[in-house]
């Protein structure tokens, strides 16, 4: 007789948890904005540096587009599209997780046990943890290529294209998201092959930001089904575009980035449950 | 000479102790070969011959760039920031006190994590770049050995550069934002993100004649037999010049710096 209520229970209980730890978070997220804002030209400047950083990835296409007209047969404005909504959803999740990286060092040397003991839920505070207000200088960038597409752009606009491209911009942070974790959780077990994790999501905005035709098959295989960052911007981004997928997906497939999101970070919180329960201090 | 040894076997063996990274570094280094590769490849697609480069060229020269990053410190070495925190911290006077020369000694230990990430994380990529990609390998052996002395004048170069960025903390406390430049300025003019023969006009002049393409463009080029003879001699001298001129005014900086130094507390 009890059972649906103790059911209910526990789904508040996961609830009140998920909140209490997006409160936590912001929390901790607004401690370090107010030490990052304490010293103001250091901000500045880190932000500015972290701008100039990521714009790096756009010049060298400029510098490509200064010898060519088209790369893998998509103008520059195409390519633009393209580049604009990868960085901007992985800033975004680079801004909100990107700190968990960090989990690795913190195995390594103890320090993630002072997190454990706390009563704040620690992925919360793994992803708070120093939070880098400057890594909004690669949403910036990100954001001005992304209006200078959609500017340039000559496209018969339909209110299903418009939807799409914050929908891609934000399932595409999501997806990204779920990769952090994912490779957080790894970190568990692997305490210092961090650069594994920079493969997918550095390597992975990288590959986002140029066409599918210039890569071979087993990549855009592999980008689409196995580590599924193709759904960030290239398949919503190619229906905007009015372009066909390499390995002929559906049409609706472009709709698919919500679900895809919504099924990484399923799996990612799946392995960051069996990350955090193998993990066993160092003890020193 | 032989302390300075003892250091740089230090350096290397510090680097070699973490396998798991250096595996981890391998991959992401194979990753973005592969991605780059693509990249390159469709736009000499487009353009055939592009920067005195072929296809094959082009796309060995992405290997190259993927095999050096480490080793050249392209993107900041490590050795800066612990030499800069050092300063911050006053460490900097025991080091002054030691019976070595504070430049030589950083140097030596620069050396030796380059010679490890040389092996570790160059090797590996560039083996699987050549399995995957036609490759423009050299076929002569004194090309490779030509190709390791300019690796070894853009290590020092590398260090000569880093190593004034580090000290610029006696002045500027904090060491992040000179640090920072650095990397951005490593990134761009070494030819990581493309061959400077591709950069337009006088920026492409200006970027070819500065220090950092020391670090990847003059390697590469060796390497791709571009550079031979007469022109391998101009290699070595440009490539030498920037190493003496970088590390006197690091010299010049050191002894500065240490007349400013004020020890704090007891």
């Amino acid at each position: 007789m009890e059972e649906p209520d103790a059911w209910r229970e526990d789904v508040f209980a996961d609830r009140s948890r998920l909140l209490e730890g997006v409160r936590a978070y912001g929390l901790i997220v607004a401690m370090w904005m107010r030490s990052t804002l304490t010293y103001r030209a250091s901000f500045v400047m880190t932000t500015v540096g972290n701008f100039v950083a990521t714009a790096f990835d756009f010049v060298t296409i400029l510098l490509m587009f200064a010898h060519v007209d088209a790369l893998g047969g998509y103008s520059l404005p195409e390519i633009a599209l393209l580049y604009g909504a990868s960085a901007t959803a992985f800033g975004l999740s680079d801004l909100v997780l990107g700190s968990v990286d960090r989990l690795g060092r913190r195995v390594r040397d103890g320090t993630l046990d002072t997190l454990l003991v706390r009563p704040v839920p620690v992925l919360a505070q793994v992803a708070a943890d120093r939070f880098a207000l400057r890594r909004l200088g690669r949403v910036t960038q990100g954001l001005l290529v992304l209006g200078y597409a959609l500017v340039t752009l000559d496209i018969a606009w339909t209110p299903l294209k418009v939807a799409m491209v914050p929908l891609m911009v934000l399932s595409g942070a999501a997806v990204f998201g779920a990769v952090f974790v994912v490779g957080a959780a790894f970190q568990f077990f692997a305490q210092d092959a961090s650069e594994v994790q920079n493969a997918f999501t550095y390597g992975g905005t990288t590959v986002l930001q140029y066409p599918p035709s210039i890569f071979g098959k087993e990549l855009v295989r592999g980008v689409t089904f196995v580590v599924p960052l193709a759904f960030v911007s290239w398949l919503p981004a190619l229906y905007v575009l009015g372009r066909d997928y390499p390995l002929g997906l559906p049409g609706w497939a472009a709709f698919l980035p919500p679900v895809v999101a919504g099924l990484c970070w399923v799996l990612a919180g799946l392995a960051w449950r069996t990350g955090l329960r193998a993990y066993r201090s160092t003890g020193s | 000479m032989r302390l300075y040894a003892v250091v740089a076997a230090g350096g290397f063996r510090r680097y070699a102790t973490y396998r798991a990274a250096t595996a981890a570094g391998v991959f992401t280094n194979t990753v973005f070969g592969f991605i780059l590769a693509y990249t390159y490849r469709a736009l000499w697609d487009v353009r055939p011959q592009l920067g005195g480069y072929d296809m094959s060229e082009a796309v060995t020269y992405v290997w190259l760039g993927q095999a050096l990053l480490m080793t050249c410190a392209m993107m900041g070495g490590g050795f800066e920031d612990e030499l800069s925190e050092r300063i911050r911290t006053g460490d900097i006077a025991v080091d002054l006190y030691r019976p070595a020369d504070l430049q030589l000694w950083w140097l030596a230990g620069d050396v030796g994590r380059a010679a490890f990430h040389l092996l570790g994380r160059g090797i590996v990529p560039m083996v699987l770049g050549a399995l995957a990609f036609e490759l423009a390998l050299p076929s002569s052996p004194w090309t490779w050995v030509a190709f390791l002395l300019s690796v070894a004048l853009g290590v020092v170069v590398s260090f000569g550069l880093r190593f004034l960025v580090a000290l610029s903390a006696f002045w500027l406390m904090d060491g992040a934002g000179a640090t920072q430049m650095a990397m951005l300025a490593g990134l761009f003019f070494s030819g990581m993100l493309l061959p400077l023969t591709l950069f337009p006009g006088l920026l492409g002049e200006v970027a070819r004649a500065l220090p950092w393409s020391s670090l990847l463009q003059v390697p590469a080029d060796v390497f791709l037999g571009k550079r031979t003879g007469w022109g391998l001699v101009q290699a070595y001298a440009f490539q030498a010049g920037w190493a003496v001129a970088l590390l006197l005014a690091g010299r010049l900086l050191q002894s500065a710096a240490t007349r400013r130094v004020v020890v704090q507390g007891g």
